[in-house]
């Protein structure tokens, strides 16, 4: 556990030794901020809760988590920290687990941040806070599966540009069968199973799911499964093309 | 101890090492030698854990460095080749994470960064970005990282390429003071480096063990090996003095270096033609500018010995 902590620790603090850390989240807040309330009609819904807020996270994380998850092993590769790395006294795993939690604390960083949004919400009405507790968790849950998609994508490359553009595809590719238009166009042409099926393995049906407010073990699930999986791609990957 | 048994690497159908077995003891410091390509840093890459082989296997002090690869890999130091580290970190920033992922107690900690920051004479340097020192400090602090631990085996990939030579002499004397006790690996295309530090050598090219002996045993295959060299201040001597040199029976052959008017006369098997020489040189006189015996040249050796592997 002390070789992830050390990990953990170097990775968090270089990102803050960067600009990455306060561009990253300089952008994050004016971007959610400008869609919430010019695009989601947070003001015109004369509702007092952040439904609003919440719907364009998942548009959010699918530039914006592969833009961090890009540099996590593809710069290590370039530089050649990763044989320094993989040439201390850990598991491979180790250093996957401290590098991808470091990433997932930076967005959760940034995510805390947006409190203002959710003192103006109390301070005009009264909303369920439980409800919007349970959408920072899908919120924080859907940017830790693109964090483990981005990478593991970074582990195969040392370019980060290949890196980032590979991300953005395949976070898409899991995004859009749980959109609504989407959906649309599918249930004309699919039968009703395959719809359903595919719907249920991408993270929108989830995430929609608990910022609603509804907790359900299955799609926690969801997101341990898909984060575990592509972590454990992650270090498959490492293993096997260390050198290149 | 580190053994290594008929270590193997393809890459696709490109064999970069070829059954290569050798063992290091402690106390020894190993240069490794070969021309660029020859398959230096792959073999260091596999001792030292980041590339697994495809045949053969490694045990660094009795560890396998594939099956029991996180003991093996508490036990060394290694310094990869063109000493990589965090570039935004500072050097003691740097050095912290080291000490923590190999799980050092902070008191230890403490001590041992103070220890390498003198060694390596970081101090002025700590609180600098890395990416911004020059890099002969980036080596040095390369070489902290490996030393921090105070680890049983050392493996060096050129740990004085891009130093000056009073840095490069610094870092030789360091590894000279801490080898006593240790297993040194040290790769390098130096040779004075391997004169200056090293108590065995291995040659190797296109993935194989060329020669395998101490710097002095590759001298002795040199050809100018007990070879003698003079130079006469008056050059109208020279054609008369390489003629009555040849006919030494101690002399198998002359060359005479055009350039600067050096005579080279190499010994018959077995003979030492020195003393022959200097007394044939009194006899006759010769105003001698020069006169000295050659124990061989590593440049020499390395380059007959690699000479026919070279790509």
């Amino acid at each position: 556990m002390s070789g992830v902590i050390a990990v953990f620790k170097r990775e968090l603090a270089s990102y803050f030794a960067t600009p990455i850390a306060y561009v990253f989240i300089l952008i994050f807040l004016i971007v959610s901020a400008w869609f919430t309330f010019f695009y989601g009609g947070f003001y015109q819904a004369g509702q007092a809760d952040l439904a609003a807020f919440f719907y364009w996270h998942p548009f959010l994380y699918l530039l914006l988590v592969p833009a961090l998850s890009m540099r996590l092993w593809a710069e290590e590769r370039k530089s050649g920290s990763i044989e320094l790395l993989m040439t201390l006294p850990l598991e491979t795993w180790q250093a996957v687990a401290g590098k991808y939690l470091a990433a997932w604390a930076f967005v959760g960083v940034a995510v805390a941040l947006t409190f203002p949004v959710w003192i103006t919400v109390n301070y005009l009405g009264e909303p369920d806070n439980g409800v919007i507790f349970a959408a920072y968790l899908g919120s924080i849950l859907m940017a830790g599966g693109f964090m483990a998609v981005g990478a593991c994508v970074s582990a195969a490359t040392k370019n980060q540009v290949i890196a980032f553009i590979v991300s953005v595809v395949v976070c898409f590719v899991l995004l859009v069968p749980g959109l609504g238009v989407v959906q649309q166009v599918l249930t004309g042409i699919a039968p009703q199973w395959l719809v359903d099926g595919l719907t249920s393995l991408g993270p929108q049906e989830h995430f929609d799911y608990i910022s609603k407010g509804v907790i359900d073990l299955r799609d926690i699930i969801y997101f341990a499964l898909l984060i575990g999986v592509a972590l454990y791609a992650n270090t498959l990957v490492l293993e096997l093309k260390k050198a290149d | 101890m580190i053994e290594v048994q008929g270590l193997t690497k393809e890459y696709g159908r490109f064999r970069a090492v070829d059954d290569l077995s050798f063992r290091v003891a402690p106390g020894e410091v190993l240069g490794f030698l070969g021309p660029n390509g020859a398959g230096k840093t792959t073999t260091m890459r596999i001792v030292a854990g980041f590339l697994p082989p495809t045949a053969g296997r490694v045990l660094v002090s009795g560890f396998d460095i594939e099956t029991q690869a996180v003991e093996a890999k508490r036990r060394i130091g290694y310094l990869p080749e063109g000493a990589p580290s965090y570039p935004e970190m500072t050097p003691r920033s740097f050095l912290e994470f080291i000490a923590d992922a190999r799980g050092m107690s902070p008191a230890a900690r403490r001590q041992r960064l103070d220890e390498v920051f003198q060694l390596l004479h970081l101090e002025s340097v700590l609180h600098q970005n890395i990416d911004t020192l020059s890099k002969g400090y980036r080596r040095r602090v390369g070489l902290a990282q490996a030393l921090l631990h105070d680890p049983e085996v050392l493996i060096l990939d050129e740990p004085t390429d891009g130093l000056d030579p009073n840095q490069k002499h610094e870092v030789r004397e360091l590894i000279g003071r801490i080898a006593k006790s240790k297993i040194i690996v040290i790769s390098t295309h130096l040779l004075e480096e391997v004169e200056a530090v090293c108590n065995r050598a291995i040659i190797i090219a296109r993935g194989k063990i060329l020669a395998d002996d101490t710097p002095r045993g590759l001298e002795a295959r040199s050809r100018f090996h007990n070879a003698v060299s003079l130079k006469l201040s008056n050059p109208e001597l020279i054609p008369d003095a390489r003629n009555a040199i040849k006919l030494l029976p101690e002399v198998a052959s002359t060359e005479l270096d055009e350039k600067n008017g050096r005579i080279t006369a190499f010994p018959a098997p077995g003979k030492l033609p020195l003393a022959p020489i200097n007394a044939l040189a009194e006899r006759q006189r010769w105003p001698l500018s020069e006169l000295h015996l050659e124990s061989g040249r590593l440049d020499e050796v390395f380059r007959s010995i690699t000479g026919g592997a070279a790509a």
